[in-house]
């Protein structure tokens, strides 16, 4: 008869093995992608196949680089997604504060409005929007991508809410009392002590605009504009044959990805918890 | 712990605006607070509001942006359940709602279980299985192709290993569905977060108890952890059903909609009609219907939450 701790014991590595298993699983793809990028093109067609390209075939990159100009789809990535951060940390947290630390009659009708708004499809308002930045003259640019955030963001505006309702009241009333404005309230006191939501949201913001796909699918026709979210899939289309290519820029496209996430992941693992399930 | 609705703040607003009148510093309140939340308001206004009124007009016409709408009455409705292709999108997007959502709850649900025990590197697998789940659909539908390539992909390669003959995947229109909700699934990560953090909130007296009751594994799995964490359950219902009605980027990428249109979903059809077709009447009607499809689904599940989620430590 095994102990009660012996059992633990071989419990907790059976969820190890499975564990590693499943790691992985969700690595794979990835792994592929990698080991692809790197092979010749006569050992794409080996079985089985090789697994660590040896010796690797580093002109893959240089192929893909000559027919997919990465760097102009980067730059316009980030143009994108540093013009949509700036807008919702810009905006979000000024709307959460009307929502959260002045008490005006109407504030809870506008409140569960905005929520209701989260659940609404992208495809119901897409066409009208659409035709409003036609008429703007403004199709073809990046500013469709970037002025909506400008606005604030359902999502984010909840969050910095729900954060700033944790901040106790009689702080403000203090400074009130004291003859602050609310907007100096607002700049001075709840801005510098939202600095780790700000954070999140500022996180789920680049997420959001650079993984964005049917945005720039409908807004932009040039290809110097495209951001890599169409540069990839065109890619894909005219050269999609050559694997080794195709995962060479596949590669170079996810490699900013992974650097992010890098840095980010401490926060995002702590911060996704906060998405509509916390008190 | 309540996910949906959020709870009200602090404030109880006991103050009716079109009622009594307000006094003096309500008055001054309410300027203040409609002038942070402005922005807001506006875009509102601009994106929300009037789009779905505006798209609700151009439903009932024939439009194509360069001349102005015309009035047709029912005309795109008529039209719509008589085309083959809506009828096919709807039902392909339907399949992707049945597979993708229970699914990803179960995939979802059983890593969160793993991420939970208490091993010295869990941060590691945790980073590992969150990862695939930040990386932009276009990206991964690349990486998709090529994995599952019916010839050369790794999955058949496998497959053949096993001396299992695998199917052509998404050459197959038979497959191709599948296919795409099943590569959908390396983003779980995100849910499986949520659900690690329901589950870590549990008290641990709950199973102390149930343990010193005999209870199994399987017990203390579906009488405390599943029912305490059925508002996380709720949360994943909601927002994974209005995703997986709108999928898009997957298949848009992969398979262009094919083989034989068996992967062609709802927003896909409507793309084509607004922005390859410039049928911006015939569109607006479908994404009519789409919202109420989604309003419907949100309601149903909302409506039965009331039997199955359960608030530990709230009154019933």
């Amino acid at each position: 008869m095994l102990g009660k701790r012996a059992k633990e014991k071989i419990r907790l590595n059976i969820m190890r093995l499975l564990l590693i298993i499943v790691t992985f699983v969700y690595i794979l793809p990835f792994f592929w992608m990698v080991s692809t990028s790197l092979k010749a093109d006569q050992d794409l067609f080996l079985i089985p196949p090789k697994w660590f390209p040896i010796p690797p075939e580093w002109s893959n990159y240089k192929n893909a680089i000559e027919y997919f100009p990465f760097f102009t789809y980067f730059k316009n990535s980030l143009i994108i997604t540093f013009g949509s951060v700036l807008g919702t940390l810009l905006v979000s947290p000024l709307v959460a504060y009307g929502f959260s630390k002045i008490y005006w009659p109407g504030r809870d009708f506008f409140f569960y409005l905005m929520l209701s708004t989260m659940m609404l499809p992208f495809a119901v308002t897409m066409i009208p929007t659409f035709i409003i930045f036609k008429k703007l003259g403004l199709v073809n640019t990046l500013w469709p991508l970037i002025i909506p955030s400008f606005f604030g963001v359902p999502m984010h505006i909840f969050l910095i809410r729900q954060f700033f309702n944790t901040i106790p009241d009689d702080f403000i009333d203090a400074a009130r009392v004291d003859g602050a404005s609310e907007l100096q309230i607002y700049w001075k006191i709840m801005l510098p002590l939202s600095k780790p939501i700000l954070l999140l949201v500022g996180l789920f913001q680049f997420i959001g605009s650079w993984n964005n796909y049917i945005g720039p699918l409908i807004y932009l026709t040039d290809e110097e504009k495209y951001p890599l979210a169409l540069g990839l899939p065109l890619f894909l289309d005219r050269y999609g044959t050559h694997w080794n290519w195709m995962m060479a820029a596949s590669t170079l496209a996810i490699t900013p990805i992974v650097i992010f996430f890098f840095f980010a992941q401490s926060y995002l693992i702590e911060g996704i918890k906060l998405t509509g399930l916390k008190e | 712990m309540s996910p949906w609705p959020p709870p009200r703040g602090p404030f109880k607003s006991t103050l009716k605006i079109g009622g009594r009148k307000m006094r003096k510093y309500q008055r001054r309140n309410f300027v203040k607070g409609m002038l942070f939340i402005l922005p807001w308001l506006i875009g509102f206004a601009v994106f929300t509001a009037y789009p779905i009124i505006a798209s609700l007009y151009f439903s009932f016409t024939e439009y194509h942006v360069t001349t102005k709408p015309q009035w047709v009455g029912l005309e795109n409705y008529k039209k719509l359940f008589n085309d083959v292709l809506f009828l096919k999108s709807l039902t392909n997007t339907l399949y992707y709602v049945a597979g993708l959502v229970p699914i990803g709850l179960v995939v979802g649900l059983v890593l969160a279980l793993l991420l939970v025990q208490p091993l010295k590197e869990i941060v590691f697998y945790r980073g590992i299985i969150y990862f695939p789940s930040i990386v932009p659909a276009y990206a991964f539908a690349t990486i998709g192709i090529w994995f599952f390539h019916p010839y050369l992909g790794f999955i058949n390669h496998i497959l053949g290993f096993f001396g299992i003959d695998g199917p052509m995947w998404l050459s197959d229109e038979n497959w191709a569905k599948f296919t795409i909700i099943l590569l959908s699934q390396w983003g779980a990560g995100g849910t499986a977060l949520i659900y690690m953090a329901a589950i870590k909130d549990i008290p641990r007296e709950l199973y102390e108890a149930a343990i010193l009751d005999g209870a199994t594994r399987w017990q203390m799995f579906k009488k405390i952890t599943f029912p305490l964490i059925s508002p996380a359950t709720l949360y994943y219902l909601v927002i994974a059903t209005l995703g997986a009605l709108q999928i898009f980027d997957l298949p848009q990428i992969m398979t262009g909609g094919g083989p034989a249109n068996s992967t062609l979903s709802y927003v896909m059809y409507l793309y084509r009609h607004a922005f390859t077709y410039v049928n911006m009447g015939y569109a607006s009607a479908m994404a009519w219907i789409l919202f109420i499809i989604s309003m419907f689904l949100t309601f149903l599940i909302f409506k039965t939450s009331k039997r199955w989620v359960f608030y530990y430590g709230a009154r019933r």
